[in-house]
């Protein structure tokens, strides 16, 4: 266990200075008042009379644009190591497969169109 | 035994393994939460008819709420900036903020719950509100679970600070990842339960 703490670094949060801490801390504030902005114009949004396609499209450009804004800079996505990259990859991959997977289950005709209505032959007789 | 690599970084990976087991299980959460968002979509593209969020919830509320939890994602990382700046007194103050706004995001709900249930909306009432139930059920959930390890690191896990500050500091910074993401789990569900 020695050897392998010979091969590490000390972690670089320390050797972080003030100016560079200050500097991230304008960032944050500047990030966390886009957030409230944004957050005030998906509610106005809401308001106009949009499509439901275009009501859902632009809520979700919005809440994507507010969750990179978190992602990146609140949880250091921006400047992350590789390895972090490479885990995040992976599940975004299996993400969106997941959220195709509505999409594809539908394309197959896993529901009963509305058009096609169940024969009134197959109903139980109330005398049965 | 001890713990290698809590806040030193490996060489290879240029990470700790703190690091590392934070990223993996909030992998884990992005799939837990998609699983549930691809659930959500499959119901409503499949009712015949559903209902917009804001005809059923309070979109005021909601909305006071996200402001609520993006404000404590910026206290959290505040906290975290100071015992980088090795200010532990402030640190305790953003901390202590933050947990606090996760009270009032958790008190939010308890009125906003008590409306429904006062009305007779209960999960099994249709659709819309199970889902409703479920997302928001397991978001709160994870609140409640991240005010937890907060609460613990501004009281009793803050003796670490004094005999390994990079070790405590990292530790702030995985829960802070934890925290953010709930925010971020948020900032999905406000707009697709309430506002659409």
């Amino acid at each position: 266990m020695a050897s392998d703490h010979a091969h590490a670094t000390t972690s670089d949060h320390a050797a972080h200075d003030p100016a560079e801490i200050d500097r991230h801390v304008r960032v944050y504030i500047t990030v966390f008042v886009a957030l409230m902005a944004l957050t005030l114009i998906t509610v106005a949004v809401s308001y106009l009379d949009l499509s439901t396609p275009m009501a859902v499209a632009v809520a979700l450009f919005i809440a994507t644009i507010k969750g990179s804004l978190v992602a990146c800079y609140f949880m250091h996505l921006i400047s992350e190591k590789k390895l972090i990259y490479a885990v995040l990859g992976i599940t975004v991959f299996k993400f969106v497969a997941l959220m195709l997977l509505p999409a594809l289950t539908h394309s197959n005709g896993y529901w009963i169109p509305e058009e096609h209505p169940v024969p009134a032959a197959t109903a139980p007789s109330p005398h049965q | 035994m001890e713990i290698p690599y809590t806040f030193e970084e490996r060489r290879d990976t240029g990470l700790t393994n703190g690091k590392i087991g934070i990223w993996l299980f909030l992998a884990s959460e992005v799939m837990l939460f998609g699983a549930l968002f691809a659930s959500y979509i499959l119901i409503r593209v499949g009712a015949p008819s559903w209902p917009r969020g804001d005809t059923i919830l309070d979109v005021p509320m909601a909305t006071f709420n996200t402001i609520v939890l993006i404000g404590s994602s910026v206290t959290m990382v505040m906290a975290w900036a100071s015992l980088m700046r090795r200010q532990f007194g402030k640190f305790r103050i953003y901390m202590g903020a933050t947990v606090l706004l996760g009270g009032v995001f958790l008190v939010v709900k308890y009125f906003e719950y008590g409306h429904h249930l006062h009305l007779g909306e209960y999960p099994r009432t249709n659709n819309f509100l199970a889902v409703y139930y479920t997302l928001t059920g397991l978001h709160m959930l994870h609140v409640i679970g991240g005010m937890a390890v907060n609460a613990y690191f501004w009281g009793p896990g803050a003796k670490l600070y004094k005999t390994n500050p990079v070790w405590f500091t990292n530790r702030v910074e995985h829960s802070g990842l934890f925290w953010h993401f709930v925010d971020l789990v948020w900032i999905f569900l406000f707009p697709t339960l309430y506002l659409l």
